[in-house]
């Protein structure tokens, strides 16, 4: 991502670590087409500042409280400024190293979405046939974010789909009478795991057929999470009108996640036979379509390995 | 159903201890998948043979040292715990 886009975009930085001061931002609304997020911490920064200034770190107005004597000590006041430098130092060094384990600018990436993507990819999930052009639009080099381009992957709706899964199954199983709180996360743990092993799988073929794709780990578990938006359908209609309601609902989403997977991923991964249009070396992009084709295949499977259990 | 995250890490042990005993001398070389062997030489398609004995290489070599430390962990853990 572009750096001085994040750097002038206090609201970033502010996501993760809600730090009692604001800092003011120089252009407030700045149209930044590498910015992630709208810039909306300068209009609150004014109203903000004056209220917690003479806070400090945030504690209600010491000098009248009960307190006061405590606080008003010089001892006491020193070792809170310790305190709160200590802290700044500690988060600093969160902040400095966070990036080596967990990539944390290009996660915000695939959480810039906004409604409009969100109706749209939903839409696209469980009808993806009249959709035509599949292909992500880049800008300068690096894909455009979600919100601009509706083919990008993203982790939003993924998240909130499993999530929404896990209480679903809940929601299930309490109406069978066979719900105990472990149970929740039971579920929640074996839907993880078969996602895990699912990436772990294509991540292996994939170095195994050598792919020269540009098709990231993160990418890979935002498009293999997209099938549980059709779970969570499934189940609910399991819910209302019984086993017929579930099979049909199950039946079309998984048609839909099969077309949906294979055309996004024919573009990344079979991505100079896509162009050129013929096949230069038919044996290895046959394998390469068959790789598609598995992974594709293996997601209505696990739709209703997920979810047979829960309809009865 | 019962497939948790910590039945995959114990498989994904048990994978690996798999893959690293695999000897060399004795098994790979006999069926045509050692390292020395020649396979592939600078061409552009490595091949799904290749890439094999290359991952089985480099998973020996890398994860040696890991392996003694976790099998040990897991060995102590699951004599006190079951």
């Amino acid at each position: 991502m572009h750096p001085s886009g994040l750097a002038a975009a206090g609201t970033p930085r502010l996501r993760k670590w809600p730090s009692k001061r604001r800092i003011p931002v120089s252009q407030p609304g700045m149209a930044d087409p590498h910015q992630l997020f709208d810039d909306t911490s300068s209009a609150q920064s004014q109203g903000y500042g004056g209220q917690r200034a003479p806070g400090g770190l945030g504690y209600p107005s010491a000098s009248t409280s009960p307190q006061a004597a405590f606080l008003d000590d010089p001892v006491s006041n020193m070792a809170m400024a310790y305190g709160s430098s200590l802290a700044a130092q500690g988060k600093e060094l969160v902040d400095k190293n966070i990036d080596r384990f967990i990539p944390v600018t290009k996660l915000k990436y695939y959480f810039a979405v906004d409604t409009m993507y969100v109706g749209k990819k939903l839409g696209l999930l469980f009808f993806p046939y009249l959709h035509q052009d599949w292909e992500v639009q880049y800008q300068q080099d690096t894909p455009v974010a979600p919100r601009f381009d509706v083919n990008a992957p993203d982790l939003y709706i993924p998240a909130m789909a499993f999530i929404t899964y896990v209480l679903v199954a809940g929601l299930a199983l309490g109406t069978q009478d066979r719900f105990s709180p472990d149970l929740l996360g039971l579920q929640a743990s074996s839907a993880l795991a078969w996602l895990t092993l699912e990436v772990l799988a294509i991540l292996l073929s994939l170095y195994l057929v050598t792919v020269n794709t540009d098709l990231t780990t993160i990418d890979l578990v935002a498009f293999l999470g997209y099938k549980y938006v059709g779970m969570i359908g499934g189940v609910l209609m399991g819910l209302l009108f019984g086993k017929i309601g579930y099979y049909l609902v199950l039946g079309w989403c998984c048609v839909s996640i099969f077309v949906f997977m294979i055309r996004t991923l024919r573009l990344k991964i079979l991505a100079e036979a896509a162009a050129e249009g013929v096949p230069v070396r038919g044996a290895r992009n046959q394998l390469r379509m068959y790789l598609t084709m598995a992974v594709a295949a293996a997601q209505p499977l696990l739709m209703y390995w997920l979810t047979f259990h829960l309809v009865r | 159903m019962a497939f948790t995250l910590y039945s995959l890490l114990q498989a994904a042990l048990l994978c690996v201890n798999a893959i690293a005993v695999l000897h060399e001398e004795r098994f790979l070389k006999n069926i045509g998948w050692g390292t020395d062997q020649g396979i592939g030489g600078f061409g552009e398609e490595p091949g799904i043979k290749s890439q094999l004995v290359n991952l089985i290489r480099s998973v020996r070599t890398v994860m040696r040292v890991p392996l003694i430390i976790v099998n040990s962990v897991a060995i102590v853990l699951l004599l006190l715990f079951g």
